[in-house]
């Protein structure tokens, strides 16, 4: 395994993430900000306890999942495809390393923005709500999980892109619907029953219920088969990519 | 030792079946400069591309140092260097960094001593916190260099180094070159600029269509190739050539001060000898000699329309 060459990927990454640190920390700070205000506050009054918990707080858990979500995605895509853009791939390319080193660079940088942007939509959630958490170390734990298995995939979009609007198009119409549907903003037992069955196709929905219990003790689905989801959702990624780098699709000529 | 660089039957056939390398087989020696030059779509990028492992070959072998390209790819990798033809540069980086990327992604370990080393070879070191976007064209190349060298590489490739360069660091880079020529690197830059090859280069290969059709020493192939002139210039204009001087091999200049002579340098006898003893005998007064080589270039041009016929 060569180190060196993960840790140079990964630093110079993060450097392109300090040197934009007031961008990348203020959109999603703001925008959460401004969910705990309409939603929290402004809508979340008038809406009864969700299992047990004020709906502020209930919200939280879907918030940080989906900002950790759509940041690994873009942060991977972009960070893979930007290269690719600039032609600088090619030093990559060309360098004693193999794919399992690339990928462990920019998905492990990716995964770290990702989380490093958590982290801060927490913290800036208790200024907000009045919350605790009561399984810590799954919380993080499932965290970790859900950024690195999204940059795995924001991977393969970043590869897959031709062009910047195909970068944007899939988060657009596939992951933000996704997410959206997942259970953030309501449990999934509010739902009539029909709506209830087509949500367990949605592999969000076990994210974010086994998030939410990492929190509060309470989910809409077995905390096991989340995990198993999550797993499989993984899994399928790492094949994938193992497939682009055995066939250097849109990669290697 | 063995040749540093080895090719096989090498074939490129890009998706849609276009043949870019047509079967090159060609030894790269040790410690030498070898100039690959071809017309635009030659095949050039495609080759060093190909031995770099940006693209991937349809067939054939490649060895680096004894190391094959595909299976041993890691120690092949590890010994080279390339600069690109395009010049691809993360523009808000700043230079150090990237510079410093380069040596970490070849796997050598941190060294800001070996970095400064780079940074001050390429003149760049008064540059090292600037912004790559900051730098005019030729500094960028100088920083492709530099990245390219930062882990140390025993064989560069340059892919047109020069193109689009002023003169001033046309002459710089060749400077670089012959440095890390004394430092025992292995160069193989490639260009269209003959001027280039047959300023630096010890050894010329002309690549058209895919195919190698040869490689030599340049001074072999300019004495093999090369056709010399003698002119020999007269103290007073004449209007026509002597008859007793008439042959294929003699023209007289348009003012009538020259007579030109074309001879082969690889026959035995130039006739050289006897043009002047006739020059002499046909009264004509001498007021200097000289002679001229052809140069790469009308090699080239033959080269290429022997090809065609
Ligand atoms: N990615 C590619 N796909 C298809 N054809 C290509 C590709 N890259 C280069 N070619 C073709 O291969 C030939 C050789 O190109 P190249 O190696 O870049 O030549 P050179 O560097 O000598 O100018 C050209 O005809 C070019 O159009
Ligand atoms: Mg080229």
């Amino acid at each position: 395994m060569n180190w060196t060459a993960i840790k140079s990927i990964y630093v110079f990454e993060m450097y392109r993430f300090f040197r934009t640190i007031a961008q990348s920390f203020l959109a999603p700070v703001i925008s959460t900000s401004l969910y705990f205000v309409v939603f929290g506050g402004a809508i979340g009054s008038r809406i009864q306890e969700v299992d047990g918990i004020t709906y502020a707080a209930f919200i939280v858990p879907g918030l940080i999942m989906l900002t950790v979500i759509t940041q690994s995605i873009s942060n991977a895509s972009f960070g893979i495809y930007f290269p690719k853009f600039l032609g600088t791939f090619s030093e990559i390319l060309s360098a004693p390393i193999s794919f399992i080193e690339i990928v462990l660079g920019y998905v492990g940088a990716a995964a770290t923005k990702a989380l490093i942007i958590g982290a801060i939509i927490l913290v800036t959630a208790f200024f907000f709500v009045d919350f605790s958490i009561q399984n810590p170390l799954a919380m993080i734990a499932f965290l970790v999980l859900t950024s690195v298995s999204f940059s795995l995939f924001g991977f393969i979009l970043g590869v897959w892109a031709g062009n910047f609007e195909q970068l944007q198009i899939v988060p657009l119409l596939v992951i933000t619907p996704l997410i959206f549907l997942g259970g953030s903003f309501y449990s999934i037992s509010m739902l009539p029953q029909i709506w209830q069955s087509v949500s367990m196709f949605n592999p969000v929905v076990y994210l974010i219920s086994g998030f939410r219990w990492s929190f509060y003790g309470s989910a809409d689905v077995p905390i096991l088969t989340s995990l198993v989801a999550i797993g499989f959702f993984t899994g399928v990624c790492l094949t994938v990519i193992w497939w682009i780098f055995r066939t250097g699709w849109r990669i290697r000529q | 030792m063995p040749d540093i660089v080895q090719i096989n039957e090498l074939r490129k056939s890009y998706k849609g079946g276009f043949q870019a390398l047509k079967g090159i087989n060609l030894a790269i020696r040790r410690g030498e400069i070898l100039a690959l030059l071809g017309p635009n779509g030659a095949g050039k990028t495609t080759l060093i591309s190909t031995i770099c492992g940006i693209t991937t070959a349809t067939s054939g072998t490649v060895t680096v140092d004894g190391h094959d390209i595909v299976a041993n790819y890691r120690a092949a990798r590890s010994i080279i260097g390339l600069v690109p033809q395009e010049i691809n540069l993360e523009p808000f980086e700043r230079v150090i960094n990237t510079v410093r990327f380069s040596r970490g992604l070849f796997g050598k370990p941190s060294d800001d001593a070996a970095i400064e080393k780079v940074l001050r070879q390429l003149s760049l070191w008064d540059k090292k916190d600037n912004q790559v976007r900051e730098l005019s064209g030729g500094m960028k190349r100088r920083v492709l260099i530099a990245k390219a060298l930062a882990h140390d590489p025993r064989v560069l490739f340059l892919d047109e180094p020069t193109a689009g360069v002023d003169v001033e660091l046309r002459k710089d880079m060749w400077d670089i070159v012959a440095k890390l020529k004394a430092d025992g690197v292995t160069i193989i830059l490639t260009t269209h600029y003959i001027e280039e090859a047959e300023a630096i280069a010890d050894r010329v290969g002309v690549i058209a269509n895919g195919e190698l059709m040869l490689v030599e020493d340049k001074d072999t192939l300019m004495a093999r190739m090369g056709q010399k002139q003698l002119d020999v210039l007269l103290t007073d204009p004449i209007t026509e050539i002597p008859a007793a001087l008439q042959s294929d091999a003699l023209e007289l200049s348009e003012d009538g001060t020259t007579l030109i002579y074309t001879y082969d340098t690889r026959s035995e006898r130039t006739g050289i000898t006897k043009l002047l003893a006739d020059v002499a005998a046909a009264g004509l007064v001498l007021r200097d000699v000289q002679t001229r080589q052809s140069s790469l270039e009308d090699i080239f041009v033959g080269l290429v329309k022997e090809d065609a016929a």
